[in-house]
């Protein structure tokens, strides 16, 4: 059993289980035709029906009820304020089945020339005293009582007075910030903190400039929107909400990694071997001393950075979103494609991260510039 | 029940509503017949968010999955209890944390923090998935390309409702995480005393961002997490921002309405 533990345990490790998920998700979620013949190959679609759903659900349950045999699982899970997260999980992944569920099965209506079952339903108008009102009213008794119950089984936590001079270990942020925290392990504050979350709500209220495809209003589908649920569930599931659920789960002192199954070990020591391009460069590939010029230090990563937001639009236009810039059009599509760009640069630095220990690719330090 | 001789509550109910008390304040009576309950949508300014009439596929919870109306209903909520805490809770250094630890111990079955508390994650949580629901059913496309742009500064402002809320109970967990929170905003390029850019706004020698003069202290009245900015966040957290919010909730509600209500396959 401790060997099983521990197999989870390295398997849950932000190196393994990562790329392990973004291999997985786009044959889960496929963005394009390739994929999807891929994923109906595989039978991934299977998911999303209602043995699948059962599947899922009897899957999460049983792997939960696992955890919480364990002590340093249960410790972690039932911390008043870590609750909600472990309702998200559940909550998060129960809708996006019943989202991609009703999205099959409009697309399969919809393969035998059917429309929709939204527009079945939509045939018929009823008044909304009584058949709406009374649903909101059951729908206010049935979370007012789940609040109270929640409220009468569980305190709200109330740690020791507030002491300016003793910082807990880990300090953490609201459970909601913890994606940002998890991205200060990759990025300076300017970026983490104030760069992207500017960036992360202009980018969503972009969304309905960019996504010019009118088909898919008013009733779920994937296969007429699949590169754009693609994107979207991309940077929602995994970049959103499964950032915040690894910062709130998986990390503890010294905002070190540990797995699900492992003691917070205040004294867990990691190797601190992350070295800058700048010096990788110069040190260990030209064995010289480092240019004291700033701009001669930097100049490789500095063009590697203005190359990733010129170049790769240009190159992404021509081969993988051909049809989308066509559409999109020249200023439309690099609005998008600097999003996509922005957001993509996360999982980016993270495998520079984990493969080459790259700290960063400019490290200007005397503006607190590093990127 | 439709059928056989009505009961005494049902006869005493009717008895009521024929009264000059009960038809001064419910002009409609009590909606039987498709009139009535076309009439009532009409002259009760609450139920006159709502249309009278739609389409059978807006109101099933497989489709809207509820979530915008929870997240209204869970603000309500929490305004109640919110109002409720204020009577007892006052934001400073001294009594803060006090008067939290007298709610905890001395209110007898005093679950209004609690309320408080977990309906403020569940609001989020809410909000997250109303988002979510909007996104997969394409109802951000025109003509509601707007409201869904109000919808994000609304889910924005509710984490920012949540984030002034948790530093008041002034524990260990309220001030780090806000110092873990407030740390970024020194970082902000140009106007933070730690972000890249900060020493060009400079006369001479003389640095204008400082720790006492960037984004940072702006926002926490001084240079950490204390008397200034569990003030500042106290009056954000019960006046500022809820009447930013309010002003976007109702350009939401107005704006599903005018943009056709709830979407629907054309």
């Amino acid at each position: 059993m401790d060997q099983f533990k521990h197999l989870i345990n390295i398997l849950a490790r932000p190196y393994i289980m990562f790329p392990a998920m973004i291999a997985a998700f786009f044959f889960v979620f496929p963005p394009t035709e390739g994929l999807m013949k891929i994923n109906r190959r595989l039978g991934l679609y299977k998911l999303w029906t209602n043995k699948g759903g059962v599947a899922i659900f009897s899957f999460m349950i049983a792997s939960f009820a696992f955890g919480l045999t364990d002590e340093n699982f249960r410790l972690i899970v039932t911390k008043p304020d870590n609750v909600p997260i472990v309702g998200l999980i559940f909550l998060v992944v129960f809708f996006l089945w019943l989202a991609m569920k009703q999205g099959w099965d409009n697309d399969a209506r919809q393969a035998k020339g059917l429309k929709p079952n939204e527009a079945e339903d939509a045939k018929e108008n009823i008044l909304v005293w009584p058949d709406l009102v009374y649903i909101e009213l059951i729908a206010l008794v049935i979370v007012s009582a789940l609040l109270i119950f929640w409220a009468v089984s569980l305190h709200a936590p109330l740690e020791q007075p507030a002491n300016p001079t003793v910082s807990p270990n880990p300090s953490k942020a609201p459970w909601y910030f913890l994606g940002l925290q998890e991205m200060l392990v990759y990025f300076d504050p300017w970026i983490a903190g104030v760069l992207f979350p500017t960036v992360i709500m202009l980018g969503f209220m972009a969304i309905p400039f960019i996504d010019n495809n009118r088909k898919g209003l008013g009733y779920y589908t994937f296969n007429e929107r699949k590169m754009a649920i693609s994107i979207f569930l991309f940077l929602w599931l995994i970049l959103w909400i499964f950032l915040i659920v690894t910062g709130t789960f998986l990390r503890g002192p010294n905002w070190n990694f540990f797995g699900p199954f492992e003691y917070w070990d205040i004294h867990k020591l990691e190797a601190l071997t992350n070295i800058n391009l700048s010096e990788m460069i110069y040190m260990i590939f030209l064995q010289k001393q480092m240019p004291s010029n700033i701009l001669l230090r930097e100049i490789w990563g500095i063009l590697l950075v203005v190359g990733y937001f010129t170049l790769t639009p240009l190159i992404l236009a021509k081969t993988l979103f051909k049809d989308i810039f066509k559409s999109l059009g020249p200023l439309r599509y690099s609005v998008f494609i600097i999003l996509l760009l922005l957001a993509t640069s996360l999982p980016i630095k993270m495998f520079l991260r984990w493969i080459f220990n790259i700290k960063y690719i400019i490290a200007i330090p005397e503006f607190f510039l590093n990127i | 029940m439709s059928s056989g001789e009505p009961n005494v509550i049902a006869k005493l109910i009717d008895w009521l509503s024929k009264t000059q008390v009960a038809k001064a304040i419910f002009r409609t009576g009590i909606p039987r017949n498709r009139r009535q309950r076309m009439t009532v949508m009409l002259n009760n300014v609450f139920l006159h968010l709502h249309p009278v009439r739609l389409p059978k596929h807006a109101v099933k919870i497989k489709y809207t999955w509820c979530m915008g109306g929870l997240s209204f209903f869970i603000f309500l909520v929490l305004t109640v209890t919110g109002i409720l805490l204020m009577f007892y809770y006052r934001p400073t250094v001294e009594y803060a944390y006090g008067d939290v630890m007298d709610l905890k111990e001395q209110v007898p079955l005093g679950i209004m923090r609690e309320i408080h508390r977990w309906g403020a994650h569940l609001m989020v949580i809410t909000v997250w998935l109303h988002m979510f629901r909007v996104f997969m059913t394409g109802s951000y496309k025109p003509p509601r390309e707007f409201n869904w742009i109000i919808g994000v500064i609304l889910l924005v402002l509710t984490m920012l409702m949540s984030f002034t809320g948790y530093l008041l109970p002034w524990d260990q967990l309220a001030i780090w995480a806000i110092t873990v929170g407030s740390n970024m905003a020194g970082a902000t390029p140009f106007v933070g005393a730690a972000g890249p850019g900060s020493n060009l706004l400079a006369l001479g020698d003389v640095n204008f961002i400082t720790s006492a003069s960037d984004a940072r202290f702006a926002m926490l009245g001084g240079r950490f997490v204390g008397e200034g900015a569990l003030l500042r966040f106290y009056v954000l957290h019960c006046i500022g921002l809820p009447f930013v919010i309010m002003i976007f909730m109702i350009v939401h509600f107005w704006r599903v309405r005018k943009d056709g209500g709830i979407s629907g396959p054309v």
